[in-house]
């Protein structure tokens, strides 16, 4: 029986339902101290002065550091060269929550007091906090270097004039995709010990080795002596995949104070100091014909990147513009991108990483021709799908080319559960009826790109490398432990990879561990993001295990005194085909494969562990069709979701529990996107949803109950055919949800609105409408 | 969110807390649930130098019937009074406020005296008190004093209940068997009301606003309104008066007066069914 595809329970979940998780906070090693940072309350100031004598007076505080206790040191990485950010800022703050000072003392509330007790004399300067004040003639400049406030302008290639120009019909949209906080359950936490046998840094993080390697780097120690460990995880969403000073610091201050410093951000720190996403702008413009056959796309992206441009930040357009045409065959595509700094947090990878941004504005546009033509929104997705026998499809994008999937599928699987015709005719009849809610249909068809990715692919994001780890060890006693340098915060991989495992090795389950995070323990990584987990790691563990079983099979065959390619196994035994009586198990297999004795010629103890760096050919490209229906109070303006119904093609399913996981969660996401979240700040620079609140993360009571659906095209570049899904739903569910908002109110002449649906904006579309 | 220091100290029963708080003069806080206390402290928005600890106080949690009244001690937690038959028959819209609190965590561990004293105007029991004319009993070192909903909220996060003072009981005139609503409107089913509205019909009818005032708002002329009989329109066109509702990221000032007459005029269909 094949494990894959099997609903298993996760492996982790005993500890963690339990409370025996652990996660960096819950340790304490002997002599642990506290460290605690003192953040700006100012957007953009000059620092006059720190005063730091009555902190460093209180009992019990360590130590005290501003940015001149560590001039000597470069900024932190992960930055660009000249725009990084300083540890503790230098002379200038550009941003609420950048850390100014830290102290470390003997707990976390002595450190706590002596924070409140140092004076830092601002003067403040003039302070941009959006796209469009920092890019106004005369804007403060954040970086003198830059000379203004865009970081990089790529401008068109080709504009499309002409095409516009000839088309029968065209249609604009401004879009705001709206700035999010990631807010994982787990808040930016880690502890340093940096001793006489080197460094340890225990971090709540998604790439561990990537970690390491910089973290060496940086101080110039050696890679040996240096160890990161990232053990149970609460979240991460891709803002822990960014360097952030407080893995420095902790680190610095262990030496200086000569024992382990812990640093556990707070839940207001978090919101203003971990790094943010999303926060594009688009202009899009699409050319079509009377059918609702797209011509041209046009799109310009600007992307908010806070106040210190990072890597990821600076990839978020280009992956936002290589997908911009989505599951849609668009003759010509013209894309242009602004990175722009303002005085807010930096903004970084956030579940999704600009194919949210994507995804939304292709089908708000869809909508919108299907508003323009009276072609029906199916319809119009219909006519211009990419059809299937059209793969692999090259986009206008060199990064983007389409390996497989069947958008048409998708959709015909989601009107199969969507009463669509019942639901049209229900809609017109509230409209008729001034006491009932308004209703709206919303679809998306999306599509983005995962499973990174091909060799290049994260080196450009400065990873060592694009793939990922695996090693699968047999024990004497034939269990396996694999070691992964994917790492885990909440996905359930350890599950996963035992599944591939138990059918690659026909192995028990039970009898299968895996272990990740720990850079000691694990050869090399790279790690978990960009829904590469299964699509590359389970792939590396697929193809170590194959191997291992190769010689387990020399093994059994030698013992059985067979040739290898007639043995078949079953029930952890190894047997010659059709002979089931003489068997040989899979623990005496392991045991001799450790005596040389016993092994068949030109073998060597040791043959079963197998060490992989899984390569794979290109992304992978999962895709769905979303459908969501919307109820709205005409005397309030609250949006309520009645029904999301959610079809997606992640290729071969491991575990359906586990996929349907991720999919509940990623849409809950994108649901908190279109209707609830937004990181707002005032044109001063002050954030104004700066505790839970005001930023509104939705709970489970808030949100809807899914129907999921499923369609399979494999991945062909890899053998698995899993294409990732860690963050499909908050790929297809906001344009879903405000495409439902819109339909709903589109008999009022709404063509668009922005992220999120609050009440009182529908309220006052349907005020203005009266 | 790390709280700055403070001493604890555990009441023992109403006099020990009422000596504790002479003893430790204006620095100290009771701390009943934590709730609005704790929040506030570990945003270092209040540091009291002191905590006396009430909630050891048995004899200040119950719920009982006296003659015309249910009398409900002050540190009953909502769950409590959302449970309660004696409440749910006397006072359903007491019971009902009690379970719309924020989520199951706040109403098991908040107080209903915590959550009067504390004086929110965006708080929900503090409508259903002034709505159903409650009667809150202060003890002090003077001893006992009562004092009417209406004048007991005194202005944003302030009320009645001066420095030394403890609130024990409030008395509830029952309203066995009379129409009653409560609309709330939110975003989050954990949030506090954007807006709500608190509804008693009966013999002695009020309406109460959540989140409409500085401080908790009872609708005075809309409450006299309904006394008198008055169409819905009447008792509309008069839900706004006096009230002083505060912008915010969700509601601007006449998107606030409009949810009040929106939520108002459904607290009536529901009431009168
Ligand atoms: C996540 C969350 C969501 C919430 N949502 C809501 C909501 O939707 N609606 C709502 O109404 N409330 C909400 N609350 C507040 C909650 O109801 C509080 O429990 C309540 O407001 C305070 O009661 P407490 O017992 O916790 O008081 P505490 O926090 O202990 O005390 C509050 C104040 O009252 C004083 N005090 C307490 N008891 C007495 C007494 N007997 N005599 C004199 N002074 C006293 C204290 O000194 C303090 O100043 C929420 C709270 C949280 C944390």
């Amino acid at each position: 029986m094949s494990l894959v595809g099997a609903r298993v329970l996760r492996k982790e979940d005993p500890n963690l339902i339990t409370g025996n998780g652990q996660f960096v906070d819950d340790l304490q090693p002997t002599g642990c101290t506290s460290m605690v940072f003192v953040r700006s309350t100012e957007a953009h100031a000059k620092i006059r002065s720190i005063d730091t004598a009555e902190a460093l007076a209180l009992p019990g505080v360590l130590a005290v550091w501003t940015s001149a206790n560590i001039a000597q040191l470069a900024n932190c990485p992960g930055g660009l060269p000249g725009l990084d950010q300083p540890l503790l800022a230098k002379d200038v703050v550009r941003f609420v929550g950048e850390g100014v000072a830290v102290v470390v003392a003997t707990d976390r509330y002595i450190a706590a007091d002596a924070a409140e007790l140092i004076i830092v004399d601002y003067e403040p300067l003039p302070a941009v906090a959006s796209l469009s004040a920092a890019m106004a003639p005369g804007a403060v400049v954040l970086h003198e270097v830059l000379g203004g406030n865009t970081v990089h302008f790529q401008d068109f290639e080709n504009p499309l004039d002409d095409v516009f120009a000839a088309a029968p019909r065209t249609a604009s949209l401004h879009i705001v995709n709206n700035r999010c906080a990631p807010t994982p359950i787990e808040p930016n936490v880690c502890l340093a010990d940096w001793g006489r046998s080197g460094l340890t840094l225990w971090a709540a993080f998604q790439a561990p080795h990537h970690l390491r390697n910089t973290i060496a780097q940086y101080f110039g120690i050696p890679q040996d002596s240096t160890r990161v460990v990232a053990p149970d995880v609460g979240g991460g969403f891709g803002a822990k995949i960014n360097f952030v000073p407080e893995f420095f610091l902790t680190a610095l201050l262990s030496k200086e104070v000569g024992r382990p410093v812990k640093y556990t951000q707070t839940r207001s720190e978090c919101l203003v100091a971990m790094l943010h996403g999303r926060a594009q702008e688009h202009d899009a413009s699409i050319a079509f014909d009377n059918d609702g056959r797209i011509l041209a796309l046009k799109l310009t992206v600007t992307q908010d990147q806070g106040a210190y441009p990072n890597g990821t930040g600076m990839g978020l357009p280009v992956l936002t513009t290589a997908m911009a045409a989505g599951c849609y065959r668009i003759p010509a595509v013209a894309i242009s991108w602004r990175n722009v700094v303002t005085n807010t947090t930096p903004v970084a990878a956030y579940r999704g990483a600009g194919r949210p941004e994507a995804s939304y504005t292709i089908e708000r546009l869809i909508d919108l021709i299907a508003d323009e033509t009276g072609v029906d929104p199916v319809e119009v997705r219909r006519r211009n799908f990419i059809p299937v026998d059209a793969f692999p499809y090259a986009t206008h994008s060199p990064l983007a080319m389409y390996d497989s999937g069947n958008f048409a599928g998708a959709l015909d699987e989601l009107l199969k559960y969507v009463k669509y015709d019942e639901l049209k005719k229900e809609q017109e009849k509230r409209r008729q009826d001034p006491a009932a809610k308004l209703l709206g249909i919303g679809f998306a068809s999306w599509l983005e790109i995962a499973g990174f990715g091909p060799p290049g692919s994260l080196e450009a994001f400065g990873h060592l490398a694009s793939w990922e780890s695996a090693q699968v060890r047999i024990q004497p006693d034939g269990s396996a432990i694999i070691f992964t340098g994917a790492s885990p915060h909440g996905q359930g991989t350890v599950t996963t990879y035992a599944q591939i495992a138990a059918d690659e090795l026909g192995i028990d389950f039970d009898r299968i561990s895996v272990k990740h995070g720990d850079t000691a323990v694990v050869p090399q990584g790279i790690g978990t993001m960009g829904s590469r987990a299964v699509a590359v790691g389970g792939e590396g563990v697929k193809t170590a295990s194959g191997r291992v079983y190769e010689n387990a099979k020399r093994i059994a065959a030698h013992l059985l005194e067979a040739s290898a390619e007639d043995i078949i196994i079953e029930d952890e035994k190894f047997f010659v085909k059709g002979t089931p009586a003489r068997s040989v198990p899979w623990s005496e297999v392991a045991w001799k494969s450790f005596q040389p004795l016993e092994l068949p010629g030109g073998m060597e103890p040791g043959a079963l562990d197998s060490t992989v760096f899984q390569q794979v050919p290109n992304f992978s490209f999962p895709s769905g069709a979303y459908c969501c229906v919307v109820e709205i109070d005409r005397e309030t303006g609250a949006v309520n979701i009645v029904n999301m119904y959610l079809v997606d093609d992640c290729g071969t399913v491991i575990n359906p529990l586990l996929v349907e996981g991720q999919v509940h969660g990623g849409v809950a996401q994108g649901i908190a996107q279109a209707l609830f979240e937004h990181m707002l700040y005032d044109p001063s620079g002050v954030p104004r949803t700066s505790t839970l609140m005001d930023y509104l993360v939705p709970a489970a009571s808030d949100l809807p109950g899914y129907v999921t659906g499923r369609t399979n095209t494999p991945n062909p570049s890899n053998t698995l055919g899993a294409k990732g899904v860690g963050e499909s739903g908050s790929v297809g569910a906001p344009p879903a949800v405000v495409n439902a908002v819109v339909d709903a109110l589109s008999h009022l002449g709404v063509k668009h609105i922005d992220m999120p649906v609050t009440p009182i904006k529908v309220w006052n579309i349907l005020e203005g409408a009266k | 969110m790390i709280p700055a220091q403070f001493d604890y100290v555990e009441a023992t029963s109403v006099a020990d807390a009422i000596r504790l708080l002479a003893e430790h003069g204006d620095e100290a806080k009771l701390l009943a649930g934590g709730h609005s206390l704790i929040p506030l402290m570990k945003l270092r928005l209040v540091t009291p130098a002191t905590l006396i600890d009430v909630t050891h106080i048995k004899e200040l949690s119950y719920i009982k019937e006296d003659g015309n009244n249910i009398v409900i001690g002050a540190l009953t937690r909502h769950r409590d009074v959302e449970q309660s038959e004696l409440v749910k028959k006397h006072l359903p819209l007491v019971a009902h406020v009690a379970g719309e609190v924020g989520d199951p965590q706040v109403r098991n561990r908040g107080t209903i005296g915590g959550s009067l004293v504390h004086g929110d105007p965006a708080a929900d029991l503090p409508a259903a008190a002034l709505a159903t004319g409650a009667t809150m009993v202060i003890a002090g070192q003077n001893g006992e004093r009562r004092i009417a909903a209406q004048d007991f909220f005194v202005d944003f996060l302030e009320t009645a209940v001066q420095p030394g003072e403890i609130l024990i009981a409030i008395e509830f005139p029952k309203h066995t068997n009379a129409g009653w609503a409560y609309e709330k409107f939110v975003r989050r089913a954990m949030d506090y009301a954007i807006v709500g509205v608190a509804l008693q019909l009966g013999t002695k009818p009020g309406v109460a606003l959540v989140n409409m005032s500085n401080k908790p708002h009872l609708a005075e002329s809309a409450s006299q309104a309904i006394a008198k009989g008055a169409a819905i329109g009447d008792v509309l066109a008069v839900i706004n008066d006096n009230t002083n509702p505060p912008e915010d990221l969700n509601a601007t000032v006449e998107y606030r007066q409009h949810l009040a007459r929106v939520l108002t005029q459904r607290a009536f269909a529901t009431a009168s069914k």
